[in-house]
């Protein structure tokens, strides 16, 4: 058994250190030589994969976090306890990877905590930084306890311990906050995205997907880690999440659905523009097909089914979020953009990292125990 | 009250004295271009056969302005709406936002900044025209208050019924801007966007941004209550557990 897994890890690790490598590359060359030179971006085309993958897809796949710590310690549904540390752990290395994407994206990143200081209220983007800044302290805290734990540090821990319900309700609210506002952040483009994503309802369907990829990304983890750390699956918890899952996503289609009906736009889905294909694809493989499937009760209690349906929804989550932010604004922006391998390798890096910060985490404080506090929570 | 500039399309002849007259004022290199870049704040391009400038149309309700999270963009008091480089922090949201495309990047340098028409603020302030209209040699472009020129403008087109289409652009576009054209063929034929709403940009974000501290409040009322509902619940079988295995036990 071990010997025919030690050729693949090696295998995961050449590719990680290939990856890593040409994000290195692609670092120097953006900081050195500026953004021109490590990306595609332009004039006309301002925002490219960093903010639309990175930061987009980032904040939303960091979505399970806030979802899981509700539903554990909000609703008390304590059997959930035991997936709740790995998906909060997901969620900070998330939005701290999705910080690390800002610095490369901003044109003066040295310059990140002007915001703090520099206010304008008026401005999404504004309210965007503060509600992450303060989101990530608030994870970071939530996270605290397993490295508390590991260097048992017991007054501190005591501390979190005591502040854990008004914490995980700060961190609910901040992250409808701003899963919402990268939504609203493109309200102010109504001249210039595409009538298929441009709608007044944008922060609300980011909110909702966010919540559905979120939950999506808990079943893709569990799956993923209990095969890399050879750990029993929480299966039974696993399918009650994509029941959950299949509401959310009814939900959200039937809104999309209504909202393309309100506003006139289904008329233009006769038209065979790249856009139509995009908008297709992407609820198909988003909502429609995980719909379908989840509906049955095998697809739901079978693990390769559940795992294959959580797939599908991040890929359509992905899709979604890359049309509001790139396809959907080509059209108007009159060029065409398409990232250049500097940028791709280091998204990749950012994505990689995030894999070898889960794996040592898992390794070395024990992400995956179930906090000793709530007696009982696992049994 | 606030400084306008009037364009009339159908009085420019190109000859791009007011692009050379800008390139100096601002120190920026001297070359003709014809799309609008981080080296050139104002160009003259040709379309349909009408020569039509491009530049920023200073918004009286900027969306720059509104969207920036620092605040670096600002609408002054006398109309221009100008950018201080020290507050910026290369997001590229006003790039993203603005409805006519006009703020440019420095992409080629290590510490860029976004450029664009300041509406030559600093001579205003001195008590000058900017320097496009005071070296136009045709008054293709004129310079005064918004109400007067608007009053110009609507001369011009009652004046000229056929010789105009009976629009001008920036009055209403975007909430209106202080930068306003006149044309004799359809704006779009000049590459002006026709589908930038009437209403100011920000009110689009506004409108959700207020609701925040409702979500916000209701949300943590909620959640606040739901909790307490949900711990309680758990304390009562809790206890009625231990009532039955106290009984049991006797």
């Amino acid at each position: 058994m071990d010997h025919n897994k030690l050729p693949k890890l090696t295998f995961w690790r050449a590719v990680l250190i290939l990856i890593l490598a040409s994000g290195l590359y692609s670092t120097v060359l953006r900081f050195t030589k500026g953004l021109g030179a490590a990306t595609a971006l332009s004039d006309r085309f301002p925002w490219g994969l960093w903010v639309g993958f990175d930061v987009l897809c980032g904040v939303g796949l960091a979505a399970g976090g806030f979802t899981l710590a509700a539903v554990v310690y909000i609703f008390h549904f304590e059997r959930f306890h035991a997936i709740v540390r790995p998906a909060i752990l997901t969620a900070f290395l998330g939005y701290g990877l999705v910080a690390v994407a800002l610095l490369f994206d901003l044109g003066r990143p040295y310059r990140i905590w002007h915001p703090l200081v520099m206010w304008n209220p008026r401005s999404v983007m504004f309210e965007v930084a503060w509600c992450v800044m303060l989101y990530l302290t608030v994870l970071a805290l939530e996270f605290s306890p397993v490295v508390l734990e590991r260097f048992r540090l017991t007054k501190p821990l005591k501390v979190i311990k005591a502040i854990t319900i008004p914490l995980v309700i700060v961190g609910v609210l901040l992250s409808t906050l701003h899963q919402s506002s990268l939504g609203s952040l493109y309200l102010i483009v109504p001249s210039k995205l595409h009538p298929y994503w441009y709608s007044p309802w944008l922060p609300v369907f980011f909110y909702v997907s966010a919540i559905g990829v979120g939950l999506a990304m808990v079943i893709f983890e569990s799956n993923l880690s209990a095969r890399a750390f050879k750990r029993e699956i929480e299966m039974p918890l696993l399918s009650q999440l994509g029941k959950v899952m299949l509401v959310i996503l009814g939900i959200y289609g039937l809104m999309r659905l209504l909202d393309l009906a309100s506003r006139g736009a289904l008329g233009l889905l006769r038209e065979p523009t790249t856009e139509t294909l995009l908008l297709i694809l992407e609820i198909a493989i988003g909502t429609a097909v995980p719909v379908v499937m989840l509906a049955f009760r095998q697809v739901r209690e079978n693990r390769e089914g559940l795992f294959a349906t959580a797939v599908l929804v991040i890929t359509g989550f992905l899709l979604n979020r890359l049309n509001v932010s790139v396809t959907g604004l080509e059209a108007s922006s009159g060029a065409h953009y398409f990232p250049r391998w500097t940028e791709v390798s280091v998204t990749l890096s950012l994505v990689g990292a995030g894999f070898l910060f889960f794996a040592l985490a898992v390794r070395y404080f024990g992400a995956f125990e179930s906090p000793p506090l709530p007696a009982g929570a696992r049994q | 009250m606030s400084k306008s500039i009037l364009v009339d399309t159908t009085k420019c002849i190109g000859c791009m004295s007011c692009v050379a007259a800008c390139k100096e004022t601002n120190g920026l290199p001297q070359n003709e271009e014809t799309e609008l870049s981080a080296d050139s704040f104002n160009v003259v391009q040709s379309r349909a056969g009408v020569f039509v400038r491009r530049f920023c149309l200073h918004c009286q309700d900027p969306t720059c302005a509104s969207v920036c999270p620092v605040g670096a963009f600002m609408r002054t008091a006398a109309g221009p709406v100008v950018y201080d480089a020290d507050r910026c922090i290369g997001c590229r949201y006003c790039m993203m936002a603005c409805p006519f495309s006009i703020p440019r990047y420095e992409w080629k340098l290590a510490l860029p900044r976004v450029r664009k028409c300041t509406m030559c603020a600093p001579r205003q302030a001195q008590g000058l025209p900017p320097a496009c209209v005071e070296a136009c040699p045709v008054q293709a472009s004129i310079f005064g208050e918004r109400d007067e020129l608007l009053a110009v403008a609507e001369n011009r087109l009652r004046e000229n019924h056929t010789g105009y289409v009976q629009h001008i652009y920036g009055e209403h576009e975007a909430g209106g801007t202080s930068v306003l054209f006149l044309s004799a063929v359809p704006f779009e034929a000049l590459g002006f966007p026709a589908n930038v709403p009437q209403d100011p940009l920000p009110t689009f974000t506004y409108r959700v941004l207020s609701k925040i501290p409702t979500v916000v409040s209701a949300g943590a009322v909620l959640l606040g209550g739901i909790w307490w509902i949900t711990s309680r619940r758990a304390e009562v079988a809790e206890a009625e557990k231990n009532d039955l295995d106290k009984s049991g036990g006797e």
